[in-house]
């Protein structure tokens, strides 16, 4: 094999795992149903997933650093609120995704100083932040859908075909991106550090507590950009958004190969991981199975990739996937 | 004396190819109170893990009332009467002192029913045969320290102890708590329990044990009867080895002071009243007991546990340092001693472990140098002579040695000003030893002020220019290069608490 090419593979051994999956997925559907490869259907299946990608893009951020954000569905809903009132209040379009990016931020920087600077589990600070701000808008919303938006609201009154181009467009960007900063700034390695083996990294000269921090604000304001995305895509905003999100943000940044546990994964698994859960749904009714199994379906193939991973690690350990022979021979 | 209960006869117990015991051998009889001393490191932990099961031996034979033991294991060790106590009490803070004295040797009724009266009085029996005057049904958590010993003492008897193992009993105990233990240790030796006393007070063994065994380097050198050896004596025994490594000390002249501490503290770490300096080209060495403070020290210089109190400056001019990134941004490097565990992140590649704490001098617009790195990675790794398959392996895949090279190259590449080490070449092999000692020669030739905190009396005399010696969170003693001895640092370490324990012989607390 050629050697760069085994120096690719050697560095993304995490991510082939999904992506033989994705593949194998995608070749039986390719056989047994080739209309799901019609022009529409991947539109659609872009569409619905750009918005997703984003978030779970933050959440691998967050998954990385060794903690968890389950309040993303929830702030989700809350930047589409927001987004629609701005707009209707008159806000010119040009400017509410950036208020919108800035209220999703500040939804993380909260969780960021709970979790970073006050050191609180952010399982629980998330889980309290999930439950507050959902309730806190089915309050203020009283459940009522944001309706008679202005005309520049959807499609940010463009040419709907221009602006799902943009919507995609932003998606693969804030892909690449990501991918290049954790890989290329000293703040993407911090990172890894921290998630790792957060003491190790404080002794050298990181702050755990100041990564954590910018983690969590990020992926605030990637959720907000997320949502924004999302809300153009109707002429009227539901006040239950992105309900069950952080599920599936969590369950793609996982089944992509990034460890639970922190300091392992990448972007680009996380990419394969909300391909390999977007289309599996979508390629069942294709196939002809039923939609209500689709659930199901996703939840093995979480605990698949957990099982795997936990296999990858003990093989990587003990030199075989059960016993104890290589740990014990040392 | 009566007969022999419990005889360890040359026992041996590697770790990872480290000897942690090579010939070590015990007797303890009934009803005798016998010292177990030796330096930090001597191998009196791995014997005592050994006696209680937890730790199987290499070889060696382990005998009890005169049968051998094919093998011991802590459920069999607790069935025949072997029971050990260590300086900080293993109780259930939430449990009552009842109840935790009936866990494990309690016999339940039918179903696993508790006979809630049987235990009470059971408890107030056990805790009266120790002399404990503690309610039974108070939770343990509020207990004060020498109150849980004494109850964990009255578990041991209710599991019918035969043999009691005490490590450093006494360590954080006052005078009064002490005598009162050392009253329950003389009823239990009347009772014929032999008991093992592990302790760094030389003082306080006259007063307590009958005989004393000697161990250095995992070798017994012996045991004597306590009324035949002197202190001196026996600091002579744990000491006397010969300088059997050559170390590569060369004189350096001294430039200016690089970390000058005034009466430096730290309330959360315990350490006290610290006056210290350490100039370019100097190593100072940090010496003391576990315990004593020193790597204590070394975090509230490095910023882990800030200094509450005094004043720190850092080539002439005054600073605070509140966390390690400060002391980063200081020129302070620190390799702290439990590298396996802090000292370098395990799971990731060598390379990029190299380059940790200097990543901003290896970015270009905050961007990453890919090719900087790695040739930085490949330069250090090669010239501290880390062996590893490739700078892209984990770390996790070299040995102690290798990565403490890793460690230490970390910083070296920060060009640090202060460099302190915390045990630097613990739990790793000889030849790599010498390359870590070759190293620090190299760096103070440089101009590096290195601070170095060592458990090995040899390191500590074949490297330092200056030994600081510590007790009890603080400095007690700065010995020169010259004036320096084993005996004199290991005496300061033990600390001078000689007159107060003169004082309990001279009122008829000896022995017999």
């Amino acid at each position: 094999m050629n050697r760069a090419l085994a120096v690719t593979l050697g560095r993304h051994k995490r991510e082939l795992p999904p992506a033989a999956a994705l593949i194998a997925v995608l070749l039986a559907v390719l056989v047994a149903a080739p209309a799901f490869f019609g022009a529409s259907n991947l539109r659609d299946l872009a569409l619905n997933n750009a918005p997703v990608l984003i978030v779970s893009l933050g959440m691998t951020l967050v998954i990385l650093v060794g903690e968890i954000d389950i309040s993303v569905g929830s702030q989700f809903a809350v930047c589409s609120v927001v987004a629609g009132l701005l707009s209707k209040a008159g806000v010119p379009i040009a400017l509410v995704p950036m208020v919108v990016l800035l209220v999703g931020a500040a939804m993380g920087a909260l969780n960021g100083f709970l979790v970073g600077t006050l050191g609180l589990p952010s399982i629980i600070v998330t889980l309290a932040m999930l439950v507050a701000w959902r309730d806190a808008l089915r309050w203020a919303t009283e459940g009522a859908w944001v309706q008679d938006l202005p005309s520049d609201f959807q499609w940010f009154g463009l040419a709907p075909a221009a602006a799902q181009t943009l919507i995609i467009v932003v998606a693969i960007v804030v892909l690449m991106l990501g991918a290049w900063a954790l890989r290329n700034l000293q703040l993407g390695r911090s990172l890894y550090a921290v998630g790792s083996d957060e003491e190790a990294a404080r002794l050298a000269g990181i702050e755990p507590k100041r990564v954590l921090f910018g983690v969590f604000t990020v992926t605030g304001a990637l959720v907000g950009l997320a949502a924004m995305l999302n809300a153009v895509r109707f002429n009227a905003v539901p006040s239950n958004a992105g309900l069950g999100l952080e599920l599936t943000a969590v369950a793609a940044v996982v089944v992509g190969g990034t460890a639970i546990t922190g300091g392992r994964g990448s972007m680009l698994g996380t990419l394969i991981g909300v391909l390999l859960l977007g289309t599996i749904g979508t390629a069942m009714t294709y196939v002809g199975i039923s939609p209500f199994w689709a659930k199901a379906i996703q939840g093995l193939i979480i605990l698949a990739a957990l099982v795997a991973d936990a296999a990858l690690a003990r093989f990587e350990r003990h030199g075989s996937l059960f016993g104890r022979r290589a740990a014990a021979a040392r | 004396m009566s007969q022999v209960v419990l005889r360890a006869t040359d026992v041996t117990k590697a770790y990872a190819g480290v000897q942690a015991l090579e010939r070590a051998s015990l007797e303890l009889c009934a009803g005798e109170v016998h010292a177990l001393v030796g330096e930090n490191g001597a191998g009196k932990s791995t014997l005592i893990k050994i006696l209680t099961g937890a730790v199987q031996p290499d070889s060696g034979e382990i005998s009890f009332d005169g049968e051998r033991l094919a093998r011991l294991t802590p459920a069999s060790a607790k069935a025949l009467g072997i029971a050990a106590i260590y300086q900080q009490p293993a109780l259930f803070g939430e449990l009552t002192v009842a109840e935790n004295i009936a866990l494990g040797i309690e016999r339940t009724g039918r179903w696993g029913r508790v006979d809630w009266r049987a235990r009470h009085r059971r408890a107030e029996e056990l805790l009266g045969r120790v002399g404990a005057r503690i309610d039974a049904e108070i939770d343990a958590g509020e207990l004060s320290m020498p109150q849980q010993q004494l109850v964990e003492i009255a578990r041991a008897l209710g599991a019918d102890a035969r043999v009691l193992i005490l490590d450093e009993p006494t360590a954080s105990l006052s005078k009064e708590d002490t005598d009162n233990l050392f009253r329950v240790v003389r009823e239990l030796r009347e009772q014929g329990v032999g008991m093992i006393y592990i302790s760094h007070r030389l003082e306080e063994l006259p007063v307590i044990a009958d005989r004393v065994t000697v161990l250095r380097d995992g070798n017994t050198i012996g045991t004597r009867d306590m009324g035949d050896v002197n202190r001196e004596q026996l600091i002579g025994m744990m000491v006397g080895r010969e300088l059997a490594t050559v170390f590569p000390k060369r004189t350096v002249p001294l430039g200016d002071t690089v970390l000058e501490l005034r009466g430096v503290g730290c309330k959360a770490s315990g350490v006290s009243g610290i006056d210290l300096t350490v100039r370019a080209g100097e190593i100072v060495g940090l010496s003391g007991l576990v315990g004593a403070g020193r790597s204590e020290l070394a975090r509230t210089i490095f910023g882990l546990t800030p200094a509450d109190r005094g004043e720190m400056f850092v080539r002439g001019q005054r600073v605070r340092i509140g966390s390690p990134a400060d002391a980063v941004a200081r020129g302070i490097a620190y390799v702290p001693e439990d590298r396996r565990r802090h000292g370098v992140v395990l799971e990731m590649p060598v390379s990029e472990n190299v380059t940790l704490a200097a990543l901003g001098n290896l970015s270009r617009f905050g961007a990453l140098d890919f090719r900087r790195e790695r040739e930085l990675a490949a330069d250090y790794t090669r010239r501290l002579g880390v062996k590893t398959a490739s700078i892209r392996s984990l770390v996790s895949t070299l040995s102690g040695g290798n990565q403490q090279k890793v460690a230490l190259s970390r910083w070296l590449l920060t060009k640090p000003t202060l460099l302190v080490l915390d045990e630097p070449t613990q739990g790793i092999d000889v030849g790599a030893k010498s390359e870590i000692h070759e190293l620090m020669m190299e760096l103070a030739e440089q101009g590096v002020a290195i601070l170095m905190i060592s458990s090995e009396l040899p390191e500590i005399l074949g490297m330092s220019d200056r030994i600081a010696v510590m007790h009890g969170g603080t400095i007690v003693s700065v010995l020169d290069r010259a004036e320096a001895t084993p005996e004199r640092v290991l005496a300061r370490a033990l600390g001078e608490r000689t007159s107060e324990f003169q004082a309990l012989v001279a009122a008829g607390a000896g022995p017999r």
